[in-house]
Formats: structure tokens, C-alpha cells, sequence
């Protein structure tokens, strides 16, 4: 790609910018122009200038893609490969986004705004683990033998479910882009994948690497594209089998509505959130400050189990309320290309105006605001960090995702109680509490109704813990072995044998 | 099973035999000599010269290791790494094996007689795979949380068994020390290894790449010696919490009485077999004979599953003998480093002595000589590939561990009574069968009792494939998650909750 001491350059004068080289659709191993020969542009959200155009998806586009997909799954090598060679592929990829990390750690501040260290720690690191560790699983996936009554050597078989239609969202791309593939690949399915339009970039450098580890034509089709056309012509597809979402709750249900407008699809869905967190009167306030802050303000506020409702105990209401307030205050707003920036700005306008429209709605609605709540001025889609206290169960900011650095507190004496409010919602991602009593910790970890619950810590990820939400948070659960069954259907073989073989 | 290399022409002349670097103690991550400044020599089967001399174990050394083994476990950095970080470690070592692989190939030929040719298309790529394989598997360990009666969270937690005491044999020995080293170090064990001492020098190469991996010292011990010192007082050890062997069924028996002198060792035994390999009346004669041949004749006869009891149906005996001895007298036999060789040397002179004992008791006691038979005259510890028919159930040939290339034909009709006369034998290790009728494999597969069936193939190794014996074949399973469990302990917590909270 770019020369490296280019990269050299832009991690010192963090003004440098370069172009990425890969613009095009990837479909059946190949880069291509889009049938229409459509572009959109993808936007800096520091600069507010456009990075460059890329190749726009159209309905033509997702047919060729799906196609390719297709084809390469019926009648292509990948499907007589060996768990063993599809891990072998998968360990390749990984390696290569290891050695590539810090471009492709640049790419992913340019394109999504998140300062670059943590891409580099988060993002990229993370997403060579999910590869690896779907690399080991490839050769593990078992189905059994059992013992049927009658005269017949029985077994179920695991068998992947044909060709997926995968659609990730922009607040972690390249992440969503491993828990996505990385799957599907071990579990031997196809793929065809639509990226987010506010970030398509990260992802066709991933696609380069694709090709380069081996993976044969058509196993991997990537576009760019929008949710409106490409999104919603893929996942009707008739000639898709299984459909993986992540993104908001309104267009999950979407999902869900019309997948099946062309054939039963299996669907698996990663939605919004508005999880509590419980700080319990025993808590270490100073630990809790730092554990509230970060799971709320942690890439800038976008993300889907971002702790946005904090019921704090009474008891340490008023000390943890000033508290927060001053280290949410200390946020450095900046270019996620430069290392000093502790928040990026928002993904775009759109979401920098709707955030500031709940700020607004809280005030108006009677929130006490202690930090923030000033419209930014300047140059990028910022939001400044704010904390609203005395926030009320039925507020607008206590019920809807906001998806921005926009703090609730709550207050609650009675643990039973706050167990209710708390599962008094749609969603059900997660869920965090804060206690030295061990009682207390299965007591609410028990009573919370969401797909992960964190105690005394927060936002940990890792390929090897499943994720994935109750109720409107979503369907279905990525990493751990759970992910890879998404993936997988079971065939059961009843083979009759003869009277007087032993069982 | 055959790895994707092709048989490479060595363009080394057979004359020059490079002098292995290794021939220390591996202790602690340190190479020493033996405490009492013993060496013994490995010879080259071929030549039937000493290769080079190696330090030999006394107990000392194995108290030593032992004790660095015990000390890495308790108290170094290696139980507290996390799964994943214990799983790379593993992977960097497949790759340094695969990239070692010329070398390692060269010194197994030299040190064991089989040929180089085999040794990097079979030996090589399995004992990468072996590594690679489990390396995947460390992160995916679990353990279960269980809805237990009661006001309890309670669930298993699989921890490694502690300090394992490896001893490998001579047959396959970088194959052997990967199928016991992998599952033990995924599991989170610490290892001392006592190598065969015909073959002790492809275990310290890889135990420099285990060094340059970067395993935390005392992880993996290695020390090259004999059975009856360093061997048994290592498998009695008090400080060993499991035993592993792989060898015969007389040592293993008695490494069953012995283990429990210094405390209660977790045993598991791989030993020897006498392995029945059926051949229908639907056979395809050629392809059987291509499958029996392989099944006896690999590794110059040296295979634990070795498929040394034909039974042909009568109904295509005749061909079947004619055609097995004119394969098996096709072979070439010669020096290891020669790409023409098919058959090395036997591993020793004890070995070529005890196999020829056979060979003669076999003449004695009736059986019909189709091949071989004579004497080898010449140098190298060869014998000659030898075929034995009509043989009888309580010949001598027909119920000893021969571990060599003779093969005994045995002629069957009833398929009731093959299965009873397949399974009268102490051993169980393994059993194959050729037919095409589907009912018939069911009946016979089920009926046999042995730890691996081959349905027309023989000798398929994988590390997905779990391997052991029934009865005096061996006690527990190696390779696939099976493996993994030799090395767990697992420890069940309850926790008490407190009343109110949820089940």
C-alpha cells in the first residue's frame, strides 16, 4: 500500500493524511467497480471533509454478490476444504492484520473519529484475536453419536448453513467485521457483507488481506453500500441463508419483519441497549467513577452496551455524582489521529445533532446538568462529555439510547427495587454492578435480565465470551462456541444396520 | 494422513551424517549435563555406529527437573498466563517446528532408521498439526455452571492436573513427545519427559524450539535415558501428579503397579496391540492388499496399531496371499537418507533379534512362508518383509506383539465368529475392515472391541481423532478434546446465595 514511512509521517504530524488505495466492491476475488458505477463519499468526522469515494452497492451488486457466495459454497473448493485448511486460512488472515495493525489501526481513526491508540489496542488487537480464535475452533466442532433405540447407528452431523448475508455497523468496524466473518468462515459458510456507509474503509483493506491469506473466490464478498438499497435487497435475498445484523434496534426489527419475504432465513440480531450499571452503597467510589466513566464514555459514547443508566445508592449519591462530573469533564476532544485525544468526535452530523437533541430533552425535561450540555464549537461532529444527575426512571435520556457521551444518574436505596427498574426496558444487553458483598453480587447478577453482566469491571470483550442481548437487544449470541453455531446447521443421520450388530 | 509434501528427492549424498548440536539435559530452561556425568550413545540403525554420545539421566536429574517442573507450576509465571497467551505459545511452536521441519526430518531418519521421505511428507506435518491443534484448544477450555437444588451458583472449574511425567517411545518419537506435550501444556501442566533412549535426539531439537518459543523455564523438562532408572523412579516420583507412557504392555502394567509408591498418580497408558484387520468377501483384492500392506508394514512394522491379524475370507484367500506376499517383497529396503528407501532398518539390534525370534517360531510351529523369512545379510539391523498364511488363533505369530514387518493371514467365514475371534485377545487397540456392504461394516465395527475402527483405510492419524485401546491395550484416549482431559483436574464450587435471589 502506502510507502511506510508515509505512516511514519502521519503518527508525527498527525495533519498528514493518506488516501486509502482500495475503493472498489470485492466480489468473487475480484475488485470491481459498482454495475451502475455509483459513488458515495465517506466523510472525516474531525475535518468534516470528505477521506474519498468509494464504490456505492447497488441491487445488482448484491445479486453478483450473492451469486459468487453462492456458487462458491455449492459448487467451489471451500466446501470440500478440512476444518483443519479453513483454520489454517483463518490463522493467515490474522497474522496479516497483526502485521498490518498500524495502517490498518490509521485507517479505522480516519474513517470512524476514535483516537488511534485505541484503535490500535482495541480494534485491531482484538479483531486478530477473534480471527485466531475462530482459526483454532475450526477443526473442534463436533456433533455426536447417540444411542437410539432400534437397530440404527444414529449421529448428528454440523453442517454450515450455506451463504450468510452479514451487515455490521460503523462504532466498531473492523471488531464487527471479525466477529462476523471470523465465524462463519470456521464454520464453513460463505459470506456476503455489507459495512456501514459512515465507514466502509477498514474493511476492504481486511478484504486485500483476504485474498492475499488464500481464501478462494467468492467465500468473502464485500460492499459498500447503504442500508436502504443494498442492506435491505440482501437480506430479502432468496438466495441467502442466514442473515446476521448488527446495529439499531428499529432496523433489527426491520430485519426481522422482511427477511423472510423470500424463504425462511435464520437471523441473528445485535441491537441497541441502554444498560444499567449498580454502584452499591459498599462501593469504592474512586474505582467506581473510573469503572462508570469508561463504560459510558468509552468510544465516545458509541457503543451498543454502553452503561447509560447508573443507578448509584443514595448513600453515595452526592460524592459519586460531583465526582463523575469532574473526570467526565476532563475528557481531551481532539483528532483521533493524534495521541493526546481521549475522545474523537462523533460518526457524523446526523448523529451529533441527534445526540444534542437529547441533551436538550433533558434539560427541558428537568435533569440536573452538572458537566457539558453546551453545543460544541468548532470544526468536527464533537460532542462535549455530559453528566445529567437527578435523573428520573421516566425521562426521555433514561429510556431511549442516546449513543453519545451523555452520563445518567440515579438514585436508589432498595436493591430489590432497583433490580425492577432496572429491568424495566425493551432492551437487555448488559448490565454492571459494583460490590465487595458476595451475596449481593449473585443477588443482582441473578435478578438482571441482559445478556452480560459485568461486576466490578466493565466493557470487557473477548472472543472467547459470548455477547449478545435479551428482549429487543437482539437474537442470538457471537464469540464462544455460541457463535460459531449461528453458523452451523445440524443434520441428523438415523442409518439403519442389522439385526444382531451390537448397539 | 500423508501430509501434501510430496516425497522430495534428497540431494544430500546417504554418505554424510551431520552431527546433531543437542545432546544435553533440558532443565529449567537450561541445557546441563547429568549430575552423575553419565552419557550413553544413540546409534544409527543403518550403520549400526553410534551417531553421538547424550547425557544420560540418573535420578538425580530427574529429581531436578522434577523439581523445576513443580516450581514452574506452583509458583512461575506459567498458571498464571491466561489460556490464550498458554495457546500462542503452542502455535509459535507448531510454526518453529514447521519451519524446522528439513532438519527435524533428517534427524528423526538418522536416529530411528525409517525413511526421510516418510518422515516429512507423515512424522513432520502431524507433529506440527499436533501442536497447532491444541493450541487452538487452550482458550476453549470450560467448565459448567450447573442448576443445582438450593440457594447456590455452582459450577466446574477445569485446572490443570499439575506436574505430568511423560515417558515417549522410540516408534514415532517427535510425533509421540507432540501428542503428549501439546494436550498437557494446553491444559496449563508442567512436563518432565524421559525420551526413548534409541532415539533421544529429535526431542532436545525441539526442545531448543520450545526455548526460543518462549515457554517460562521448567514448563518442559526433557532428559534423554533409560527405563530402568530414570524411567521408573520418574513415574514413581512423589512430586508427579500424572503419568503418561506410551510403549509396551509389560512396562505399562507395571508402571500401573509402581505409580501409587509415592502418592496416587493420575495413569494413562498407551501400549500395545495385536490389532485384527478384516478383510470381506467383497473386498476389492487389490485395494486390500494396498490397505493390509500399510496397515502392517508402516514404520518398518513399528506402529502400536499395526494390523498384524489378517483375516481374508476363504472365499478370496488364495488371491489375496499370492498378492499380499509379492507386495510385501516389493519393498526396498535401505538407508534412511535415501529417497528410494521404503523400508528402513529395525530401531536396534534387540529389536531386529526379537523380531526374527518370531519369524522362526513362526516357521516351527507351521505356519505357511510366503516372503521373506531368510535372515538379512548385511549391515543395518534390517529384516527382510516377511509374510506368514495359514496361520492359526494360538500360534505364537498370531498372539504376540511382533513390532516388525511380518505379516500373518488367517483365513475366516463366518463373519459372528471373525468378530469372536478378532476380539480374543488381551489387546484392543485397533481393527479394520474392508467391505463394501453397508449393513456388514455396522455389524462389524460395532461388534469389534477395539479403541479405533478403520473402515477401508488403516492408519489414519489426526489430532482431531481420539486414540487409544481397550483392555491391556491401554487406559484413555489421546488427540481431540479427549487428550485434553488426561491433563484437568476439575473442582466443583458451590457457592451459597442468599435467599431471594433468583435460581
Amino acid at each position: 500500500m502506502l510507502a511506510r514511512s508515509s505512516f511514519r509521517n502521519s503518527k508525527r504530524f498527525f495533519g498528514t493524511r493518506m488516501v486509502p488505495k482500495q475503493t472498489q466492491l470485492f466480489i468473487g476475488g475480484e475488485w470491481v467497480n459498482s454495475a451502475n458505477g455509483d459513488t458515495f463519499e465517506t466523510i472525516n468526522p474531525y475535518t468534516e471533509e470528505p477521506i474519498t469515494s468509494v464504490q456505492r452497492a447497488s441491487v445488482e451488486d448484491v445479486d453478483r454478490a450473492v451469486d459468487a457466495a453462492r456458487n462458491a459454497f455449492d459448487h467451489g473448493p471451500w466446501r470440500r476444504m478440512s476444518g483443519t485448511e479453513r483454520g489454517d486460512l483463518l490463522f493467515k488472515l490474522a497474522e496479516l492484520i497483526k502485521k498490518n495493525g498500524e495502517e490498518l489501526a490509521h485507517l479505522e481513526a480516519l474513517d470512524n473519529g476514535k483516537p488511534i491508540t485505541l484503535a490500535k489496542i482495541v480494534d485491531v488487537s482484538n479483531s486478530y484475536l477473534t480471527y485466531k480464535y475462530y482459526a483454532g475452533f475450526a477443526n473442534k466442532f463436533v456433533g455426536d453419536t447417540i444411542s437410539a433405540p432400534g437397530d440404527f447407528h444414529a449421529y448428528t452431523r454440523k453442517e454450515p448453513v450455506g451463504v450468510a448475508a452479514q451487515i455490521i455497523p460503523w462504532n466498531v468496524p473492523m471488531l464487527m467485521q471479525a466477529w462476523k466473518l471470523a465465524p462463519a468462515l470456521a464454520a464453513g459458510c460463505t459470506v456476503v457483507m455489507k459495512t456501514a456507509e459512515q465507514t466502509p474503509l477498514s474493511a476492504l483493506r481486511v478484504g486485500e488481506l483476504i485474498k492475499e491469506a488464500g481464501f478462494p473466490d467468492g467465500v468473502v464478498n464485500i460492499l459498500s453500500g447503504f442500508g436502504e438499497d443494498a442492506g435491505a435487497h440482501l437480506v430479502r435475498h432468496p438466495g441467502v441463508d442466514k442473515v446476521a445484523f448488527t446495529g439499531s434496534t428499529e432496523v433489527g426489527l426491520d430485519i426481522m419483519r422482511n427477511s423472510s419475504t423470500s424463504g425462511l432465513k435464520r437471523v441473528t440480531l445485535e441491537l441497541g441497549g441502554k444498560s444499567p450499571f449498580i454502584i452499591c452503597e459498599d462501593a469504592n467510589i474512586e474505582e467506581s467513577i473510573q469503572q462508570a466513566n469508561f463504560s459510558l464514555f468509552f468510544n465516545s459514547g458509541q457503543v451498543c452496551i454502553a452503561a447509560s443508566r447508573l443507578f448509584v445508592h443514595e448513600k453515595i449519591y452526592d460524592e459519586f455524582a460531583e465526582k463523575s462530573a469532574k473526570l467526565a469533564s476532563k475528557a481531551v476532544l481532539g483528532n483521533g489521529l493524534d495521541p493526546n485525544t481521549t475522545q474523537g468526535p462523533q460518526i457524523s452530523k446526523e448523529q451529533q445533532n441527534k445526540i444534542w437533541g437529547y441533551i436538550q430533552k433533558g434539560k427541558q425535561e428537568g435533569a440536573s446538568c452538572l458537566t457539558g450540555g453546551e453545543e460544541y464549537e468548532g470544526k468536527g461532529f464533537f460532542v462535549k462529555p455530559t453528566v445529567f444527575a437527578d435523573v428520573q426512571d421516566d425521562m426521555t435520556i433514561a429510556k431511549e439510547e442516546i449513543f453519545g457521551p451523555v452520563m445518567q444518574i440515579l438514585k436508589f436505596s432498595d436493591y430489590e427495587d432497583v433490580i425492577k427498574r432496572a429491568n424495566n426496558t425493551d432492551y437487555g444487553l448488559g448490565a454492571g454492578v459494583i460490590t465487595n458483598d458476595i451475596g449481593r453480587a449473585f443477588h443482582l447478577t441473578n435478578g438482571l435480565r441482559a445478556g452480560t453482566v459485568f461486576v466490578n469491571c466493565y466493557d470487557i470483550f473477548d472472543p472467547t465470551l459470548p455477547f449478545g442481548g435479551y428482549k429487543n437487544s437482539g437474537l442470538g449470541r457471537e464469540n464462544g462456541l455460541e457463535g460459531l453455531e449461528n453458523y452451523l446447521e445440524t443434520k441428523t443421520v438415523i442409518m439403519s444396520r442389522p439385526e444382531g450388530s451390537l448397539p | 494422513m500423508l501430509g501434501k509434501t510430496f516425497m522430495q528427492k534428497t540431494t544430500r549424498s546417504f554418505g554424510s551424517r551431520a552431527v546433531p548440536k543437542q545432546t544435553q539435559l533440558f532443565i529449567d530452561g537450561q541445557w546441563c549435563n547429568s549430575v552423575k556425568g553419565g552419557t550413553f550413545e544413540t546409534i544409527d540403525p543403518f550403520t549400526e555406529e553410534p551417531i553421538t554420545q547424550v547425557q544420560r539421566a540418573s535420578r538425580e536429574d530427574v529429581d531436578k527437573a522434577v523439581l523445576a517442573a513443580r516450581i514452574a507450576f506452583d509458583h512461575g509465571p506459567w498458571r498464571r498466563m491466561s489460556a490464550t497467551d498458554r495457546g500462542n505459545l503452542l502455535y509459535r511452536l507448531g510454526e518453529l517446528v514447521e519451519k524446522n521441519a528439513e532438519e527435524l526430518a533428517y534427524l528423526e531418519a538418522l536416529d530411528n532408521g525409517k525413511p526421510v521421505s516418510v518422515a516429512k511428507a507423515a512424522d513432520l506435518p502431524l507433529t506440527w498439526n499436533t501442536y497447532k491443534y491444541y493450541g487452538g484448544w487452550a482458550n476453549k477450555i470450560t467448565g459448567d455452571t450447573i442448576p443445582a437444588p438450593g440457594n447456590f451458583h455452582a459450577y466446574t472449574r477445569r485446572e490443570p492436573v499439575g506436574v505430568a511425567a511423560q515417558i515417549i517411545p522410540w516408534n514415532f518419537p517427535l510425533l509421540m513427545q507432540a501428542w503428549k506435550l501439546g494436550p498437557a501444556l494446553a491444559a496449563g501442566c508442567t512436563v518432565v519427559m524421559k525420551t526413548a533412549e534409541q532415539t533421544p535426539l529429535s526431542a532436545l531439537k525441539i526442545a531448543e524450539l520450545i526455548k526460543e518459543a518462549g515457554f517460562p523455564d521448567g514448563v518442559v523438562n526433557i532428559l534423554s535415558g533409560f527405563g530402568e532408572d530414570a524411567g521408573a523412579y520418574l513415574s514413581t516420583h512423589s512430586d508427579v501428579d500424572k503419568v503418561a507412557f506410551t510403549g509396551s504392555t509389560a512396562v505399562g502394567l507395571q508402571i500401573m503397579r509402581n505409580s501409587s509408591l509415592g502418592g496416587l498418580k493420575r495413569v494413562t497408558l498407551e501400549l500395545g496391540g495385536k490389532s485384527a484387520n478384516i478383510i470381506c468377501e467383497d473386498a476389492d483384492v487389490d485395494m486390500a492388499v494396498q490397505q493390509s500392506h500399510l496397515g502392517l508394514f508402516f514404520n518398518q512394522g513399528q506402529c502400536c496399531i499395526a494390523g498384524s491379524r489378517l483375516f481374508v475370507h476363504d472365499k478370496i484367500y488364495d488371491e489375496f496371499a499370492e498378492k499380499s506376499a509379492k507386495f510385501a517383497s516389493e519393498a526396498k529396503l535401505g538407508d534412511s537418507q535415501d529417497a528410494a528407501t521404503t523400508q528402513g532398518p529395525q530401531v536396534s539390534k534387540e529389536q531386529q533379534d526379537t523380531v526374527w525370534g518370531y519369524i522362526e517360531k513362526g516357521k516351527k510351529e507351521g505356519a505357511t512362508l510366503l516372503a521373506g523369512g531368510e535372515k538379512y545379510d548385511g549391515k543395518g539391523y534390517f529384516v527382510k518383509p516377511t509374510v506368514f498364511a495359514d496361520v492359526q488363533d494360538d500360534m505364537t505369530i498370531a498372539k504376540e506383539e511382533i513390532f516388525g514387518p511380518v505379516m500373518q493371514i488367517m483365513k475366516f467365514s463366518d463373519y459372528d465368529d471373525v468378530i469372536d475371534r478378532a476380539n480374543r485377545s488381551e489387546y484392543g487397540l485397533g481393527a479394520g475392515v474392508v467391505t463394501k456392504d453397508i449393513g456388514r461394516a455396522f455389524h462389524l465395527t460395532n461388534g469389534l472391541r477395539a479403541g479405533t475402527v478403520y473402515v477401508n483405510c488403516y492408519d489414519v492419524f489426526d489430532p482431531t481423532l481420539p486414540f487409544g485401546g481397550y483392555k491391556n491395550s491401554g487406559i484413555g484416549r489421546e488427540n481431540g478434546p479427549q487428550g485434553l482431559d488426561n491433563y484437568l483436574e476439575t473442582k466443583t464450587v458451590i457457592m451459597s446465595r442468599p435467599d431471594g435471589s433468583l435460581p
